[in-house]
């Protein structure tokens, strides 16, 4: 177990310095001087690029550059946005947190949804089935942006029940706030983990244990509960892998539609105006986040599949 | 203790409904070991199931099926769950499939007891012992193992222990040891055969294998196309088979003293659904004559035994 | 000559959903194609006295804030919703049906160096790697093009290593092998004919996934530019429309997206229960 882990954990450094790495060289791929990009629209003064130069070390050989900014993000420096001229990471930080709670609060709703729905759909077939194979089918049809025009247009334009855009204030605002955009966010992940637990419970219902289990005299819901859910949880941890890069992007998208001030939308506002150290720290951090969750996910199947442990 | 009386069984209501089971009926007595011998399409693993109520969800099922004079076709979903926990108990044919992988070995053998309401503890200490009876070594560490740890021959060990925790009566084996290799076999059975008549349970052993039927029940069933064909005691059944059918089962099994080679029944075994007017077996029987192919055999007695043959009762052939 | 040996025979017609979803790409592709014959209006037409006006016989599903007609712009939008798809899925396709055949054909070295690049590629999510290129590169189509279908080849070529290493333990491989055929032809004679049906099947639902992530490309202004119309941009200027009472700028292309990505999700099930029903 211990040498899986080592491995494993090699593995996830050597991802994260090559992509590290490639996110990096990308300003030095781009057309252009790395300088004149990095001011790209703005005032150039010649003391103005010499600054730049001298604070980007864009006068060092590439490596020693790399290995700089490498050591930064390391110690969580990420220098400094060319846009709002402060501390990237500041700005990261002060927008983290409305970013976690739209994505706990969209985590929380495919979950409950998905789980619920596809488990119904498996226990019950019939109309309740042929109603959740098509809503799903949509609701994976459905990108994000479409179901937050879609959710806006009927829940705040037509019934005024919730806001259309802005962050809110304390708890309960906030909580009014981010009910459509964590709704649109789950929309399509939600969808996709009904259809893998209703999938993947059915399997499990045809299985022989399940009726040996029954001949035993075992109440139907323990039934359930021990021998078909629980052996799905594996192929439904491993969509998670998916329903996590996702999301981690799709944020970008919400946050821009619903106009709330968080990381993603940052990533986006950076990007169209070429804030690149913004850019290059987001684009590590989302990548860090899903590298490491997906390891996660790997580490959790053997507790999940007693078979897939080494003895 | 358990009487199947004229049981029928289509699979799906209605005209379009595949028949399984023709007016089956048999009885096991406290006790006795009684072996329900088939091919496969025979229908003997669905009357094994009718017995605790498993039937799958659309079947059209009459006649009745009695244990200890209580109908287990017309129970409650509660009398169910009873009789399965405390009256009868089933042993699968495929171990590996019929223990849940993803769950130890002790949650496997506990579960039919904790289900009656059995402290966790107490069940587990119960367990053990079972283990222990059925040959597991160390059976308190064995309890937290899963089942990809075993042998099959262990499994269907752990499958047996599972099956006697709830200290049935009656005792169904469905093919048991049909995944196993000979040698194993040989030690299942035998496990088996002690446990049983150690606790007095009465047994219903379904197989294909005549002669392992022969080894440990007392009566044998002989099932062909979803009907009894023939019944007596072992001895006498291997002795003067009354039905074609087993007389040729008996003449297909090789043996070592023999000098002659087996031979087989031509053709092959039939379902219900695919017999014919008339007896099912007309088609294969050597001995068939017209009246085999227009007029379908009842079980009929014959001395010490019930034979479903037209021609049961002339003087003796092969 | 010898005939290609195709594990699988290919059978006739699909079920009616199946068939419905055919129905509906055919005539999206149609009308796409058509686009200049069947729009009733010039798509950049502006006309500031008809703007936000609802359906009506001029303009059947509207208008948007510079009076351009919604279905005119539907219909020449279908264009590039359908053609940046295409290329991401057919550039992807190929590119990781011959890696993924190359790494299980070559093994060895070659085959772990060409699955640690993929296993690299899939560290990024397709989206990413598209608003980071675009970031570099400028808006537009070429960056996303690029971008995804780099994102996407690793998850075909997958499959097509995973199936060709099946397909290469069947005796029929070794005795070519053999009789002295080089791999090349071994390998497009037939290796790729039985990767292929399964490829098709995971492609066109590969379809609705390019097609959903371009048009939320285009949403943030990444993707294709004003005024090119294009089912995502049109859906972030109708944004804007709806808070002042007018729907359908918006609701119009976002419904379109979501029939389309069905249409492609059936049809690609539809493949993928032919293919594995013929491997029964």
């Amino acid at each position: 177990m211990g040498a899986f882990l080592a491995r494993r954990l090699a593995g996830l450094v050597a991802t994260l310095l090559g992509a590290s790495f490639a996110v990096f060289s990308a300003v030095y791929l781009a057309p252009g001087d790395p300088a004149s990009f990095l001011t790209q629209g703005r005032s150039a003064s010649p003391e103005a690029i010499a600054a730049i130069r001298a604070q980007y070390h864009l006068d060092d050989p590439f490596l020693t550059q790399y290995l700089k900014w490498v050591g930064g993000a390391v110690t969580g420096d990420f220098g400094r946005s060319v846009q709002f001229r402060q501390d990237v990471t500041g700005l990261l930080l002060a927008r983290l947190p409305t970013t976690l709670f739209l994505v706990g609060y969209a985590g929380l709703l495919i979950v409950a949804a998905g789980l619920i729905l596809g488990a119904l759909a498996a226990l019950r077939p019939g109309p309740l089935d042929r109603v959740v194979l098509i809503g799903t089918g949509v609701a994976t049809a459905t990108p994000s942006f479409v179901a937050a025009i879609g959710l806006i247009s009927l829940f705040s334009v037509q019934l005024g029940w919730f806001p259309a855009f802005g962050n809110g204030e304390g708890l309960v605002d906030r909580l009014w706030h981010l009910t459509l955009p964590a709704a649109a966010l789950a929309l399509t992940f939600a969808g996709l983990l009904a259809r893998v637990t209703r999938a993947s419970m059915l399997e499990e219902l045809a299985r022989e244990h399940v009726e040996v289990a029954r001949s035993r005299g075992v109440q139907e819901n323990a039934v359930i509960r021990r021998h078909v859910l629980r052996n799905s949880l594996g192929p439904i941890s491993t969509v998670t892998g998916t329903v996590i890069a996702g999301l981690l992007v799709a944020t970008s998208i919400v946050e821009t539609a619903f106009g709330l001030s968080g990381i993603g939308q940052l990533l986006v506002s950076s990007v169209t105006v070429k804030d690149f150290p913004v850019v290059q720290a987001v684009t590590t951090l989302i990548v860090v986040v899903f590298v490491g969750a997906n390891l996660l996910v790997d580490l959790v199947q053997p507790a999940i599949d007693p078979r897939l442990r080494r003895a | 203790m358990l009487q199947i009386n004229d049981l029928t069984v289509r699979l799906a209501p209605g005209q379009a409904a595949r028949p399984i089971l023709d007016a089956v009926s048999l009885r096991v007595a406290q006790g006795e070991a009684v072996g329900l011998v088939g091919e496969s399409g025979s229908g003997k693993s669905v009357t094994c199931r009718a017995v605790l109520g498993l039937l799958p969800r659309q079947t059209a099922v009459s006649g009745r099926v009695l244990v200890d004079g209580q109908d287990v076709l017309s129970q409650t979903a509660a009398g169910l769950r009873d009789l399965r926990r405390r009256r009868v108990a089933m042993i699968f044919q495929d171990p590996r499939a019929s223990i849940n992988p993803v769950r130890r070995i002790g949650d496997f053998v506990t579960e039919g007891l904790r289900a009656g309401g059995l402290p966790y503890r107490q069940a587990l200490d119960r367990a053990e012992g079972l283990l222990e009876a059925v040959g597991i070594e160390d059976p308190r560490a064995a309890l937290r193992r899963h089942p990809h740890e075993f042998s099959g021959g262990m499994l269907q060990r752990v499958m047996i222990a599972g099956a006697l925790a709830a200290e049935p009566d009656l005792l169904l084996a469905d093919e048991p040891t049909t995944a196993l290799d000979v040698t194993t076999q040989a030690e299942v059975i035998a496990i088996l055969s002690h446990l049983r008549t150690e606790r007095g349970m009465g047994m219903l052993f379904v197989t294909h294998d005549l002669e392992l039927a022969a080894a440990i029940c007392d009566r044998i069933y002989v099932m062909y196309a979803g009907r009894i064909v023939e019944e007596q005691a072992t001895g006498e059944l291997f002795a003067r088979p009354r039905h074609p059918y087993t007389a040729g089962l008996l003449a297909a099994t090789p043996r070592l003293e023999s000098h002659e080679p087996p031979h087989g029944v031509p053709g092959r075994p039939l379902s219900l659904a695919e017999s014919p007017d008339g007896c099912a077996f007309a088609a294969r029987c050597h001995l068939a004559v017209e009246r085999c192919r227009e007029r379908r055999p009842v079980l009929e007695t014959l001395e010490h035994a019930q034979v479903a043959c037209l021609r049961a009762g002339e003087p003796v052939h092969d | 000559m010898t005939a290609v040996t195709l594990h699988r025979r290919y059978r006739l017609p699909a079920d009616r959903t199946t068939v419905a979803g055919v129905a509906v790409l055919a005539v999206l592709v149609a009308v796409a194609i058509l686009a200049p014959v069947v729009a009733p209006h010039d798509p950049l037409a502006i006309d500031f006295s008809a703007a936000l006006s609802g359906p009506s016989a001029d303009h059947l599903l509207g208008a948007d804030q510079s009076g351009r007609d919604v279905l005119s712009r539907l219909i020449f939008g279908a264009r590039a919703g359908l053609l940046g798809p295409l290329l991401v899925v057919t550039l992807s396709t190929v590119a990781g049906t011959l890696l993924g055949v190359l790494a299980a054909w070559t093994g060895g070295v070659a085959d772990a160096v060409l699955s640690r690049a993929m296993d690299f590629v899939f560290a990024f999510p397709a989206l990413l790697l598209a608003i980071s290129l675009v970031a570099m590169f400028g808006p537009g189509l070429t960056a996303p093009v690029v971008a995804m279908s780099i994102a996407y080849t690793p998850y075909v070529g997958r499959l097509a290593r995973g199936v060709a290493l099946r397909e290469m333990s069947r005796p029929y491989i070794h005795a070519y092998r053999v009789q002295g055929w080089s791999g090349w032809v071994i390998c497009l004679r037939h290796l790729v004919p039985n990767v292929v049906p399964l490829i098709l099947a995971q492609s066109a639902i590969n379809f609705g996934y390019a097609l959903m992530d371009l048009a939320a490309l285009s949403f943030l202004g990444f993707g294709t530019q004003p005024p090119v119309p294009d089912w995502g941009a049109m859906i972030n200027e109708g944004a804007s429309a709806l808070l002042q009472g007018a729907m359908l700028p918006a609701l119009v292309p976002g419904a379109a997206v979501v029939v389309t990505v069905v249409a492609f999700s059936i049809v690609g099930e539809g493949i993928a229960d032919r293919v594995s029903g013929r491997e029964r």
